[in-house]
């Protein structure tokens, strides 16, 4: 096969996994959105503050120890205890789950029945909160995420590839990053996970019933609280997961938090409110971009991603504003 | 009878001379995304003025005050800060920040106030002809860049002709600043460059290093800050590229960048204008004075790492810049204006490095009317994963002045045309 057919598909294949990666993010913007009607601009900070909770946790951080240390003139830092990376994940999850019930609890309970903008701001004051607070709790400093998650290309698909080239070419065999395997399959999971806990489960099939039409769930006797504090715990969940996928990338650092602007070309394609949508959405907004840049970034300067993704995302909204897997919108007089 | 006695402590005090202060000003970032990197400098800056306060009493025998504002690494709030500071009589600026700096580059002109950009902001501010407030000794983007590229014809016997040198750098201003001495230098010496920009803030690389991996260039050098660095870093393991011939500036090179990559960042080297480590005598009075004594900035934990100690260089810098000052106009109450003075003349000696504690920490150099930006001598360090510590390779050498001197002339001269500004060296 010919070198140049053998990069567009290496870059097609880095595209489809980074829009996995994408899509990661996209699902928790989807799952509040279409449960509540709320377009949480928290979701990268939850990322951040879940991957903070979820190292601090493995490496026995004291939580709020700077504060305690400056209150009380103790010197303590760390409880002496390493724990690994499932049970982190769990009571990470727990963390989260305590976070949700907060956010229900003390902020959005009492913005029932307002403004869809009102909701929205809200969620940006939930940002700063959150990232203060995981400064508080954890610290700035750059952490290490040990999950023990594969790095680096794999070498057995390089060796299969390497030979596919035509002879006397120079080629060194097709990248794939370990990581990005590893994040699709976790993805795939999470989806079909998802899918069977909204078909097959009572919680389920009420968190469609809440997104589907909420006054006719309240009227048969769903709370809309424990739905909401469900639907922001998945979304938590869904949280950890990015922010191990994107941490063991960069470490987990406060930059995490901007994972969330490669999730709104996903969303504006995909509609903020189908799970499949954001998958599908996340593919063709990874292979877009690195397909673009591979053909025509070196004739523009480079650096197209970030805004051919919204080009992309434009586009497609141009055509199809509920996005492609978006609720029709029908105005009736 | 009390009336009395308060009115005597009145005159008393009112009779007394005020006891003056040395007011240096720290625009940091302690929190956000670059964060990381904001610690520790602002530690290193703070620790040393608490250094010279507890040791010697301040800077011949007046004590300095420190003032510290939170910029977050945002322009509009370091000129908030800035503003909002000015009035206390600080003495100098370290802004910390590019976009900062080129704001109060005509703010403190006109304010009478030094501002010092070591190793960023504006290149031309070398050019003290033009930029008359504005210092960046001792080294500036372009000595980078022009580093780098002397290193490697170091390590290559003197011949890079043909050789292939990528430039991974952050598309913005900061990161566009080598482009123009790499292509001089490219003429000059024959290899062959190609560029890659990284868009903020640098969280997806793949498209640049799926590149590297098919082009295989000998050398990439980069020009990368904040999430950039690691994930750069963390990209190059992945595909394998020998870390030895992967080169950061040295906003490219601090612990937290090579950490998260573990011992696949093992080689990685970096561009320097000081040294690295705590192998010196300031560390030991810093412990005693400042850490033991809990009255470090910070926690005390990022006392010898790279960027403390890029801190705490440029306090000793803007010290001895004030015991300058102090000399030429034969006062301790020193102005905005005469610490500026102060800069322009400022001499650093090995001999006066080594009394300070710091022997070979940095070059000596001479600061002049004409040359704000000091000798351009610039080392090399590498990344040791194993026992998490950074060397000093290559020591403090001479760049390119003839292609950098060209470079400065020209662009201060577009400036000062812009700003209808008169050379202020006779």
């Amino acid at each position: 096969m010919p070198v140049a057919f053998l990069n567009f598909m290496e870059v097609t294949m880095n595209g489809l996994m980074a829009g996995v990666l994408y899509a990661l993010v996209a699902l928790g913007f989807v799952l509040i959105y279409k449960a509540s009607g709320i377009f949480n601009y928290a979701q990268g900070v939850m990322a951040l503050f879940s991957a903070l909770t979820l190292v601090g946790i493995m490496e026995g951080q004291v939580p709020f120890s700077h504060l305690i240390n400056a209150l009380l003139g103790t010197e303590i830092h760390h409880f002496g205890w390493h724990i690994n990376a499932f049970f982190g994940i769990l009571f990470t999850m727990v963390v989260m789950v305590g976070l949700a019930y907060c956010v229900q609890r003390f902020v959005f309970r009492h913005l029932v029945g307002q403004e869809p903008i009102i909701l929205f701001m809200a969620t940006i004051g939930l940002a700063y909160f959150m990232e203060g607070l995981g400064d508080l709790m954890w610290g700035s400093d750059i952490k290490t995420l040990a999950v023990g998650l594969p790095q680096g290309g794999s070498f057995a698909i390089e060796d299969l590839t390497a030979t596919w080239a035509a002879e006397g070419e120079r080629y060194y065999g097709m990248y794939i990053d370990q990581l990005d395997i590893v994040a699709t399959v976790v993805a795939a999971i999470l989806v079909i996970a998802l899918v069977l806990f909204a078909q097959y489960t009572k919680q389920g099939r009420a968190m469609r019933a809440v997104a589907d039409d909420h006054q006719a769930a309240l009227s048969v006797g769903i709370s809309l609280n424990f739905i909401w504090v469900l639907v922001w715990s998945l979304a938590g969940f869904v949280a950890i997961v990015a922010g191990v996928m994107w941490g063991a990338k960069s470490g987990v650092q406060f930059s995490l938090s901007l994972i969330a602007l490669k999730a709104l070309p996903v969303l504006m394609l995909g509609g903020f409110t189908s799970i499949p949508g954001a998958i599908v959405g996340g593919l063709i907004i990874g292979v877009g971009e690195k397909l673009f840049e591979y053909q025509f970034g070196p004739m523009l300067g480079g650096a197209t991603e970030n805004w051919f993704a919204y080009v992309l995302a434009l586009l497609f909204l141009v055509f199809r504003p509920q996005g492609l897997f978006g609720e029709k919108i029908i105005e009736r007089v | 009878m009390k009336k009395t006695l308060i009115t005597a402590v009145a005159a008393l005090m009112a009779a007394a001379p005020a006891m003056a202060e040395l007011t240096f000003t720290s625009l940091s970032y302690r929190t956000g995304p670059y964060a990381a990197g904001g610690i520790p400098f602002a530690d290193g800056y703070a620790d040393y003025f608490t250094l010279l306060n507890e040791r010697d009493g301040g800077i011949n025998g007046v004590p300095t005050r420190m003032i510290e504002c939170e910029t977050g690494y945002n322009t509009e709030k370091g000129v908030e800060c800035y503003e909002s500071t000015k009035g206390e009589g600080a003495l100098v600026y370290q802004p910390l920040s590019t976009g900062i700096t080129y704001q109060l580059i005509p703010k403190t002109t006109a304010d009478d106030i030094p501002m010092h950009t070591m190793g960023y902001g504006r290149t031309s501010a070398a050019n003290g002809d033009v930029f008359s407030h504005t210092f960046n000794y001792p080294a500036n983007y372009w000595n980078g860049a022009s580093g780098a590229v002397n290193y490697l014809l170091e390590i290559n016997g003197g011949d890079i002709k043909g050789k292939k040198i990528a430039l991974v750098y952050h598309n913005s201003a900061y990161g566009k600043e080598p482009i123009r001495t790499l292509e001089e230098l490219q003429k000059k010496h024959g290899f062959e460059l190609s560029l890659l920009p990284v868009d903020h803030p640098g969280q997806e690389q793949k498209s640049q290093w799926l590149q590297i991996r098919r082009e295989r260039p000998d050398y990439v050098v980069m020009y990368g800050w904040g999430v950039m660095n690691q994930v750069a870093i963390q990209e190059a393991a992945n595909i394998r590229f020998p870390m030895e011939n992967f080169i950061g500036i040295w906003w490219s090179g601090a612990e937290h960048d090579v950490i998260p990559s573990g011992a696949k960042s093992d080689g990685y080297k970096a561009l320097t204008f000081h040294n690295v480590g705590r192998d010196f005598p300031v560390f030991d009075d810093m412990q005693k004075y400042v850490v033991d004594a809990g009255k470090a900035a910070g926690a005390g934990d990022q006392v010898g790492n790279v960027l403390y100690n890029r801190g705490m260089y440029a306090a000793m810098l803007a010290a001895e810049a004030a015991k300058t000052a102090m000399e030429i106009h034969g006062t301790k109450d020193i102005t905005p204006g005469m610490m500026r003075d102060g800069m322009e003349n400022l001499e650093i000696t090995e001999e006066k490095m080594a009394a300070l504690g710091m022997p070979n920490f940095g070059p000596s150099f001479k600061v002049s009317c004409a040359n704000h930006g000091g000798p351009g001598l610039i080392g090399v360090t590498q990344w040791d994963a194993d026992t998490q510590t950074w060397s000093l390779i290559s020591d403090f050498k001479p760049t390119d002045t003839e292609v950098i001197g060209g470079l400065i002339e020209g662009d201060s001269a577009s400036y000062a045309s812009e700003n209808n500004i008169e050379a202020q060296c006779k």
